[in-house]
């Protein structure tokens, strides 16, 4: 059955990046309903009952984190859009900006209304500069047609929205490196406790949400909480962006009902169209680099033989042992020619070029695994090495101010563990490995792979 | 993480002061953040200095970055040594950033950029004998589904070919 396109379903009207055109497909009727019927309180209501959950990785109730934002006397209250996308496997908020604009900047307004918010930024990597200036133009658009401003539809409502450009770092899509970034300092995380919620932008109570969170506030708020919640299955309720790219026929950011089978979304032609080129599927990391890879096997079926879904839950089931994540929905397809050894390398070199540098752990952890590796990569590895990798990632997770270090451990620890066949053939193998792919040949033998 | 600066290369070339636009584009910006946070814009004003100093930020621009924001000069340095987009030395007329991370991998990232190395005559994180193009590796910006890709200033070329290098590159010289 084909999903619902609670987000997309204008995307392709031509001019939909226009206020015309977006207004005239029943665009910022969410901000009349929300300004003249409801008030904050039953907003937030109505997005709890969504079951909403944050679309920027870690899928935390959206309405749940609302209600946690303290609101004492005289203190202005913030919302921060994170649009700093840099999850690698993940491009569906850029997608979304991009084509239509407008419903990212309805979503601000009536979610800033619910926080009580009068200042909001659009905080968007430096490098999307570009789709910052498709942003601003929407904005002056919006605030020409009384949607933003002094005095929103009469309501007494003011709210001023501003873009925020990064300067290039992935560290900066955490919340508080993101906090202190916008405050015009170097993008190191913050301890919590405090929370944003309580001490945040300039100490004040702050709200961060993902692009596609704020956007499908619009739906829930134009429908009702409840009907948001009916789409889905179980907890993962709505629609999700899934960016599908590597190996596959149709690569491309597709809006799925959550809990569409995940054989459904690689295979059929109506999402990602099957592998590319006749090859054979080899691994899938489901929700962009951070979240453990997944060999064919375990991703067509949990450990317990059930048809995987692409829900938060089924995706994570079995725990890291046999199961994943949804993560930020960045949906990276290996076919049978691609090395693990390799791609292991190459995103720990990410992690260790992006780890803001604060703590040993993740510091000096990602720079020892990227020397390990490297070694195993370019055939110079032993099999002592191998498990020198798994001690050391083993020591960064949960010993960090932030998650980047847990998310440089995990796609280490899960390559080992379901990979470390093809890490040992680097090791005996040490020429054959730099001029081919364990994959080739030897994964047929080991892997049962799926077509 | 961050890159060191090279004092060596702290040669003035700004036009310092910056032009009245940009002048004005710099107080607009302070306008997003309530009274006495002015230090927020420093980001998208070492944006907008650095494209007046063609393509990067020498001492004396972040210097003056500084004292426009009322800030102190290490505050600047700070920033500017933490973020991959600030360039700390000159570059050539053009920057190619091929993205060099997993998923692009998948599609080739790889071959583009000994490609590309091939066409300009210098390696990955130097700039071509003719000063026009520096090549620099970046981490995912976000085109995973439609690599190889590079960025190019403030717009992404994606779905790279060796014929749309060729292509690419052609145009570029064609217009310096
Ligand atoms: C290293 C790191 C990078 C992150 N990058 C992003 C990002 O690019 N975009 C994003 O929305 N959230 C990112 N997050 C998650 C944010 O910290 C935060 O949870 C999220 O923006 C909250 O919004 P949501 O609840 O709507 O998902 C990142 C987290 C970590 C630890
Ligand atoms: S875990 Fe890494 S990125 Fe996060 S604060 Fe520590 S050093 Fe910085
Ligand atoms: S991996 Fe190259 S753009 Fe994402």
């Amino acid at each position: 059955m084909a999903s619902k396109k609670l987000l997309l379903e204008h995307i392709d009207v031509p001019g939909i990046n226009t206020y015309d055109v977006y207004r005239q497909k029943g665009g910022y009727s969410s901000v009349e309903k929300a300004l003249k019927s409801m008030t904050p309180e039953t907003i937030v209501e109505e997005v709890k009952k969504s079951g909403l959950r944050g679309r920027g990785g870690a899928g935390f109730p959206a309405g749940m984190k609302w209600s946690f934002l303290a609101k004492p006397d005289g203190v202005p209250r913030h919302l921060l859009c994170n649009a700093d996308e840099s999850e690698p496997g993940t491009f569906k908020d850029r997608y979304l900006m991009e084509k239509i604009p407008h419903l990212l900047i309805e979503g601000m307004i009536v979610s800033s209304f619910a926080l009580g918010a009068n200042v909001s930024y659009i905080y968007i990597r430096g490098e999307y500069m570009w789709v910052s200036f498709i942003l601003e133009r929407a904005i002056a658009e919006a605030k020409a047609n009384g949607f933003l401003g002094k005095n929103i539809l009469g309501s007494g409502y003011d709210l001023e929205l501003y873009v925020q450009v990064g300067g290039g770092a992935y560290i900066c899509g955490e919340e508080t490196a993101l906090i202190e970034s916008l405050e015009g300092k170097r993008g190191n995380p913050r301890m919590k406790p405090p929370f944003p919620a309580v001490k945040g932008l300039w100490q004040r109570p702050t709200v961060v949400n993902n692009v596609e969170t704020i956007a499908a506030v619009v739906w829930i708020l134009n429908n009702s909480g409840d009907d948001y919640a009916k789409i889905g299955v179980g907890k993962s309720t709505g629609t999700k962006l899934i960016s599908a790219s590597g190996n596959i026929k149709r690569q491309g950011v597709y809006e799925i009902d959550l809990g569409l089978p995940v054989d459904e979304f690689l295979n059929s032609d109506e999402y990602c169209g099957g592998m590319a080129n006749g090859k054979r599927l080899k691994a899938v990391v489901p929700g962009g680099s951070s979240v453990p890879i997944l060999p064919a096997e375990l991703f067509y079926k949990t450990a317990n033989g059930d048809a995987r879904l692409m829900s938060y839950e089924s995706l994570a089931d079995g725990g890291f042992a046999t199961g994943s994540m949804l993560g930020s929905g960045g949906f990276v397809v290996y076919d049978e020619d691609a090395c693990i050894v390799r791609n292991t390398w190459n995103f720990t070199r990410f992690y260790n070029h992006e780890s803001c540098g604060q703590c040993s752990p993740c510091r000096e952890g990602t720079g020892w695994m990227l020397k390990v590796l490297h070694k195993l990569e370019h055939g110079q590895g032993s099999i002592q090495d191998i498990d020198l990798l798994w001690d050391i990632q083993r020591r960064i997770e949960g010993n960090t101010i932030c998650p980047l270090g847990d998310a440089a451990a995990w796609p280490v620890a899960s390559a080992i563990r379901h990979f470390r066949e093809e890490f040992e053939w680097h090791v005996k193998n040490p020429k054959l490995c730099m001029e081919r792919n364990y994959g080739l040949l030897e994964s047929t033998k080991k892997f049962e792979l799926v077509s | 993480m961050s890159h060191s600066y090279d004092i060596r290369v702290s040669n003035v070339t700004a036009k310092i002061p910056f032009p009245q636009e940009v002048l004005d584009k710099v107080i607009e910006i302070q306008t997003h953040y309530p009274e006495g946070k002015q230090k927020s814009a420093l980001l998208p004003v070492l944006h907008l200095a650095q494209k007046q100093n063609e393509g990067w930020l020498s001492i004396p621009v972040m210097e003056y970055v500084a004292q426009l924001l009322n800030i102190t000069a290490i505050e600047v340095f700070e920033v500017a040594t933490f973020y991959s987009m600030y360039n700390l030395k000159p570059v050539g007329k053009y920057v190619l950033e091929v993205c060099r991370t997993g998923p692009c991998c998948l599609n080739g990232a790889e071959k583009a950029i000994e490609y590309i190395e091939k066409k300009i005559g210098c390696k990955v994180g130097e700039t071509s004998p003719d000063k026009m193009f520096t090549l620099k590796t970046v981490e995912c910006l976000g085109a995973c589904g439609y690599a190889p890709m590079l960025q190019l200033g403030d717009s992404f070329v994606e779905f790279l070919t060796e014929e749309k290098i060729d292509t690419l590159l052609a145009d570029l010289r064609s217009k310096a």
